[in-house]
């Protein structure tokens, strides 16, 4: 992996045409396509993108529109990565048989939670196992919200969902988000990084560096999305910033499995009296508002709980207790 | 033009014969996945892979899902991609058979056809296959491993005909084809390299008018595997209904140009005839069961009894016209099925037969054979008595029993 550390200027990605153009269909205040149209900021050259059914592909390819401004094929649900395979093994061979004229094509593969912790798990794993030189790119809105909002493993504990509603008797959904980084560091990868869009330039230096690394990177991006958080599409950058600032969601990268705090986490490490509690993030939300009531006082102190319990085990896999 | 080109004889179990004939068809991609009967054809492939004789990306997946849809991908980005399967990793794969069609990528695939579980079995039937009969996929058979190895080297010209771009299955029997050693005439390496050719990326109009690669191509970019709603999903599958029509001249051409550099021709492409002409009664086949009942049929013909047979090779486009025509004089037809369609009332080759012959006139008696499910052994003397029940029928002039099981246990 380079050395070299990006600096991304306002200016310069300001005037890098787009290759996720505007004109898709996605709600108002979604982050997810703002993710997006960082993402293919970071590019370095000829990119092809493939992208698991979902939001994002919904939104941004109904025939005869299109938003992508670049080669993107898309599947079916559980196959981003299985396609990237199948992409990046053809450019190969044909760049080697002189049947293309790029010196070298990025492969980038999306998928929303769902078609990342579930049910596109394992071509996700069997596709870095092989080595594929692509980059993984995971927009997480925590549901699956092309389908109504259904609770994904990626659903924090506590949230409402519409498959794990807020009942009289079972308060949101009972179980912990997968640590789904964590497992994709234990396939050995050079390169996994979590990233957060309020934090822009952070994200785009994050995807340029998994694009730079040859054999398969993973970036797990948080993206709020006010339709399934029941939350006001006004605020949806602000909660991307308070996910981080509570430690719901730290920033961090890790390379050949070396965890590094990234900077806005970092801070917090350094002053953790900075760190903020987790109401401050759950309020607004509709999908927690039930947490709030005084019956459930229980559940918000676990999910305090549990959120300070993995910031600590973060820390000691940086170094840094 | 070739023709008659020099061959070579080479004994080859039919899994052996179909990974020969990829290797030799220059295949870019193979993503695949083991499952019994068709594992030979994947050793074999790697093997070629790991002795350098191929310029091949061999992706060994995690699953047959995973290998369809890389094998997709991989056509998508212009590359000639291969893979095989049966039975359970066909059914694994079926989300993705459609999007193949769906996305009109020239995949070509073999399938070393096996019963589908449960019970688990991993002897030949035509479950398999038949069961993604709808999927959008060109689908041919072998009665042997000789075909099997010229079908797989037509099965990528076929495809990749700018007016078919349609992905196609072969069958071969499990076991019976797959595992069992045939002289096998074989082409050298380039002149099937030659004959296939480097795979052609046929232009299409793009909403700038413009003419652009059917392909990934970032010179041209192109949104591939789209959403498309009420207002023009239909017009997608019309189109493929539209290509599959196209492949049954396609095939036969095909059939008819290898005919010409090998000296082989099934039939005309899509459906085998063996004494048809003048007969009376008649069976119709898939696969490795007609090898048998043309020495029935032989028989048959030296005791003065005018019994012929049709063997189907295309059942994808399913070749309704030529089937009429071959059988306007046969009185009674047996349809033979090695799978079922349960509560369907008779096997798929049947329902299809019935609805070929339905504007027949006169209408000939009809009846459905249903064996050899789960390798199931059918003898000789058992395909003998379809024959002689057909003779009843003509002279009772009426079907008793239009389905029937044989060789199965009492
Ligand atoms: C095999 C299969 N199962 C189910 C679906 C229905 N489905 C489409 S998108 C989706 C959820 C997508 O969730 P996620 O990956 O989190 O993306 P999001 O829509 O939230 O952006 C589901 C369940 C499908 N398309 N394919
Ligand atoms: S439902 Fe959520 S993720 Fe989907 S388009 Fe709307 S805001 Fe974006
Ligand atoms: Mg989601």
């Amino acid at each position: 992996m380079t050395t070299q550390e990006w600096k991304f200027t306002a200016k310069e990605i300001a005037n890098k045409p787009d290759l996720f153009l505007p004109g898709h269909r996605a709600c108002a205040g979604c982050v997810p396509a703002t993710v997006l149209k960082l993402v293919m900021k970071a590019t370095r050259g000829p990119t092809i993108v493939t992208e698991a059914t979902g939001c994002m592909e919904v939104v941004s390819s109904i025939y005869p529109y299109t938003s992508w401004a670049t080669p993107w094929l898309h599947t079916a649900f559980e196959t981003a990565a299985a396609n990237a395979s199948g992409i990046e093994a053809a450019l190969k061979i044909m760049k080697k048989k002189g049947r293309i004229s790029q010196e070298h094509v990025d492969v980038i593969a999306i998928a929303g939670d769902g078609g990342t912790f579930d049910i596109g798990f394992q071509a996700l794993s069997g596709a870095v196992e092989r080595g594929h030189d692509f980059l993984f790119l995971l927009y997480d809105n925590e549901a699956y919200m092309n389908t109504g909002i259904q609770r994904s493993s990626g659903t924090p504990h506590g949230a409402a969902t519409t498959t794990s509603p807020a009942g009289s008797s079972v308060p949101g959904k009972l179980e912990y988000k997968k640590p789904l980084a964590d497992i994709m560091i234990a396939h050995n990868m050079e390169y996994v990084a979590t990233a957060s869009p309020y934090y822009w330039r952070d994200l785009i230096t994050k995807v340029r560096k998994g694009l730079e690394v040859e054999g398969p990177a993973f970036l797990h991006v948080f993206a709020p999305c006010p339709r399934g958080w029941r939350s006001n599409p006004a605020k949806s950058i602000e909660y991307s910033k308070l996910a981080v600032e509570t430690c719901v969601f730290p920033i961090w990268e890790a390379v050949n499995g070396n965890y590094k705090l990234s900077s806005p986490s970092k801070l917090l490490s350094l002053a953790p009296q900075k760190k903020k509690p987790v109401s401050d993030y759950l309020k607004g939300q509709g999908r927690f508002r039930h947490m709030f009531k005084p019956e459930n006082k229980a559940l918000l102190d676990e999910v305090q709980n549990i959120t300070d319990k993995r910031w600590k085990q973060l820390l000691k896999k940086c170094n840094l207790s | 033009m070739m023709k008659n080109l020099k061959q070579k004889m080479v004994a080859l179990a039919g899994d052996q014969a179909v990974a020969f004939a990829a290797k030799q068809s220059d295949v870019d991609v193979v993503a695949a996945y083991p499952i019994t009967p068709q594992t030979i054809i994947v050793e074999q492939f790697s093997e070629y892979v790991a002795n350098g004789e191929v310029e091949t990306e061999f992706i060994c997946t995690e699953s047959e899902h995973s290998a369809m849809a890389a094998s997709i991908a991989a056509s998508a980005t212009g590359a000639r991609a291969f893979t095989a399967s049966a039975s359970a990793g066909l059914a694994l794969m079926h989300e993705m058979l459609f999007v193949a069609s769906g996305c009109r990528v020239p995949v070509v695939m073999a399938i070393a056809n096996r019963a589908l579980s449960a019970p688990l079995n991993i002897h030949g039937d035509h479950s398999d296959s038949m069961a993604q009969r709808d999927s959008g996929w060109i689908q041919m058979y072998a009665e042997n491993s000789q075909e099997a190895y010229d079908s797989i080297i037509q099965a990528f010209k076929i495809a990749e005909n700018s007016n078919v771009l349609l992905p196609v299955m072969v069958g071969l029997d499990g076991f019976t084809l797959s595992h069992t050693l045939e002289n096998v005439e074989t082409f050298s390496d380039e002149t099937v390299k030659e004959y296939v050719g480097i795979r052609k990326i046929a232009n299409v109009l793009t909403h700038e008018g413009k003419l652009a690669p059917f392909r990934l191509d970032p010179k041209n970019p192109m949104t591939m595997g789209p959403i498309a709603l009420q207002n023009y999903y239909f017009e997608f599958k019309r189109q493929q209904e539209e290509a599959m029509s196209n492949a049954l001249m396609v095939i036969q051409n095909v059939n008819k140009e290898y005919g010409e550099i090998s000296g082989r021709k099934y039939g005309n492409g899509l459906i085998d005839e063996y004494y048809l002409k003048d007969a009376e009664i008649a069976v119709i086949c898939i696969g490795s069961t007609a090898g048998t009942m043309k020495t029935i049929v032989d028989q048959l013909r030296n005791e003065g009894i005018k019994a012929g047979l049709l063997r189907i090779r295309t059942f994808r486009p399913f070749p309704s016209e030529d089937i009429r025509t071959a059988l306007s004089n046969v009185k009674a037809i047996a349809v033979m099925d090695k799978s079922m369609s349960f509560g369907g009332n008779g096997g798929p080759t049947f329902h299809e037969i019935r609805n070929a012959l339905y504007d027949s006139n006169p209408r000939p008696f009809i009846v459905n054979y249903i064996y050899g499910l789960g390798g199931r052994d059918t003898s000789p003397t058992q395909l003998r008595t379809i024959y002689s029940d057909l003779q009843q029928i003509l002279t009772k002039q009426t079907i008793d029993q239009p389905i029937k099981y044989l060789g199965l246990r009492d």
